[in-house]
């Protein structure tokens, strides 16, 4: 189990209840648990929704699974009458390689989730919500079904939430294995009972989801600060981030540091501070030699360029992504060479295959890398990796191609030297994987 | 009611299962979760699991079988009571994730996706499982072991061969 771990300069929103037993509803309520939909419901059936709504706009909450989507204008797209129900489905398939938070979430504030879910509901008029976890957290979506045992118990879930005369119901999920299925359209599939490959967009799912019905898709962490904002207002949480980055954030932050951990921090915060600081530094006094700032998508950063601040526009500024929030810190040891083409290794075995440069693109790349890495590459390999990887980008149906593309470009692009390097025969760093696990194992 | 009147099933599984199919706006999404819980029981998605899977949805056994291929738990051979599952991804294998890999080849006498010869472990190497933060990290059946050290492997390997001897 990830412990849990704290730092001085964290700001604390998500974590509030960590470590205090909030998994069973009566701490929860006790910690102001279900505050938050009665206040939504105490706005009145009229004012209700667009209450919530503004409230979320002026949060500037963005979605925490990746993309960083203002969540109250995604909210705002779905149509407010409609002949098929509306859904709301919340993503838990937590696969980001580098990164745990949703995890923590489910373990340690479940009713945050469902509190979230049943808010988003009233937002948007939905009567069902579905919490997905990925089927590797069986013993997280035991505790999310416990949870949602009480609420239904309590009466804060089922015909007539909280006295309100309106229905919400929760049905959770498991997935069985999937990096693609969280992906929302793939998530959506896989949660209708077929395989995870992804939907043509539009129709976007705000207006045609889940069983064809408006669907709100959002990142269990997006949906556990929810009730948060609610209660301590849309520009008070703000107002703890940077400019067009409202609020804190879980980074999940590992590899080579002394206090690898779940840290909120809040948005913008700097990446330099968040490993020498919060973190403790690099693991046993060696050298910053790179830095995955947001889950293995998202291309490198040189040892040189960590004086960022930990938010979307700035990560994107620079060229890379703040992603999932999954940190990930390479110390001098490490062989870049070696390190891309375990991601890319990753990428090929998760590949759904339903998109032609997505399936043969991570094919090729992985071939190719190995062949650099094993000493045999030729001098044409980096420009070969470099032109597969570039027309993967914006060329398939959902972002997985861009997810494969963008980390091998960074790492060829920001190192290529050592590229250069080991096609000359010279190898860096201390190598983690032999011949044997290029070959065979998880990736095959 | 059930369409399926002779199940494979315990009776505890087939009344969850007659339950579940009723939950979902459409019933088909059951499959997944009632492959993987039928595993849990079986030991494997056995050809009497897809077609019992199969009539309770009303699919041909040819749907099961095809979302059965996509997803990486599901499997269609018996494993070790114990599945012993390493992550090596990129926060494991910077924490020494292939060298927990290695010492539990050595140690089980097995490779990946192989079963020892008493049946009591399987060992799988796996994609990233969500404990970066507490990495190396690996899952038996469901259970997360992390901080590991090829010395703790060994505590947790013997318990559970302890815990099957009870």
């Amino acid at each position: 189990m990830p412990r849990l771990v704290s730092h001085p300069d964290e700001v604390i929103v998500l974590k509030r209840r960590f470590g205090q037993g909030a998994a069973k509803i009566d701490r929860y309520i006790a910690l102001d648990g279900y505050a938050a939909a009665q206040k939504a419901i105490a706005q009145g059936k009229d004012a209700m929704p667009g209450w919530i709504i503004d409230t979320m706009k002026a949060s500037g909450l963005r979605g925490r699974g990746g993309a960083g989507f203002p969540t109250g204008m995604k909210w705002s797209f779905v149509p407010k009458t409609s002949a098929k129900p509306k859904y709301v489905l919340v993503n838990g398939d937590e696969s980001e390689p580098g990164t745990c938070k949703d995890h923590m979430l489910f373990r340690e504030d479940p009713h945050a989730v469902i509190e979230g879910t049943i808010i988003a509901g009233l937002a948007i008029g939905a009567k069902t919500g579905f919490i997905y976890l990925r089927g590797e957290y069986r013993t997280l979506l035991n505790i999310m079904e416990h949870a949602v045992a009480d609420a239904y118990a309590r009466g804060f879930l089922g015909k007539n939430i909280f006295g309100s005369g309106l229905g919400f119901d929760i049905i959770t999920q498991t997935g069985a294995g999937a990096y693609e299925v969280g992906e929302e359209s793939a998530l959506m599939e896989s949660l209708e009972g077929k395989r995870g490959v992804p939907r043509i967009r539009p129709p976007f799912p705000a207006v045609v989801g889940l069983y064809g019905g408006p669907t709100i898709i959002n990142n269990a962490e997006t949906i556990a600060n929810v009730p948060h904002i609610l209660l301590m207002g849309g520009e008070a949480y703000c107002q703890l981030g940077s400019e067009r980055n409202g609020g804190t954030r879980l980074f999940s932050i590992s590899g080579h540091v002394e206090r690898p951990g779940v840290y909120e921090l809040p948005m913008g915060y700097p990446l330099r501070k968040a490993i020498y600081e919060v973190a403790g530094g690099i693991l046993g006094g060696k050298e910053l030699k790179a830095v995955v700032p947001g889950g293995a998508s998202c291309p490198v950063l040189r040892a040189d360029e960590i004086d960022i601040g930990l938010d979307f526009d700035q990560l994107a500024k620079c060229g890379s992504m703040l992603g999932s929030g999954g940190i990930v810190v390479l110390d001098e040891t490490v062989s870049i060479v070696e390190f891309a083409l375990r991601t890319i290794k990753f990428y090929q075995h998760e590949s759904c295959g339903w998109c032609i440069p997505c399936r043969e693109g991570t094919d090729w790349i992985k071939k190719t890398l190995t062949r650099v890495y094993e000493g045999g590459g030729a001098k044409k390999d980096i420009e070969t990796v470099q032109y597969v990887a570039e027309n993967m980008m914006g060329r398939t149906f959902c972002p997985f191609g861009d997810a494969a593309a963008m980390p091998t470009l960074g790492f060829v692009k920001k190192f290529r030297k050592e590229f250069e390097d080991y096609i000359e025969g010279k190898k860096a760093g201390t190598p983690l994987m032999t011949e044997e696990h290029i070959l065979v194992g998880a990736g095959h | 009611m059930s369409t399926v009147t002779k199940s494979i099933f315990t009776p505890e599984l087939a009344a969850y299962f007659d339950r579940l199919v009723t939950v979902y706006p459409l019933k088909r999404s059951a499959l997944i979760p009632m492959l993987l819980y039928s595993q849990d029981e079986v030991g494997y998605v056995s050809e009497a699991v897809i077609q019992e899977i199969a009539k309770r949805l009303d699919l041909f056994d040819l749907d099961v079988r095809s979302v059965l291929s996509y997803y990486s738990m599901l499997r269609t051979k018996p494993a070790g009571k114990y599945n012993v599952q390493v992550c090596t991804n990129i926060s494991c294998m910077l924490r020494g994730g292939y060298e927990i890999l290695d010492h539990c080849k050595r140690r089980l006498g097995i490779e990946h996706k192989q079963t020892t010869a008493d049946g009591m472990f399987s060992l799988e190497e796996v994609e990233c499982i969500g404990d970066c933060c507490s990495a190396p990290a690996m899952q038996v059946n469901y259970e997360f072991h992390d901080e590991l050290t090829p010395q703790k492997v060994d505590e947790i390997l013997d318990e559970y061969a302890a815990e099957d001897r009870k």
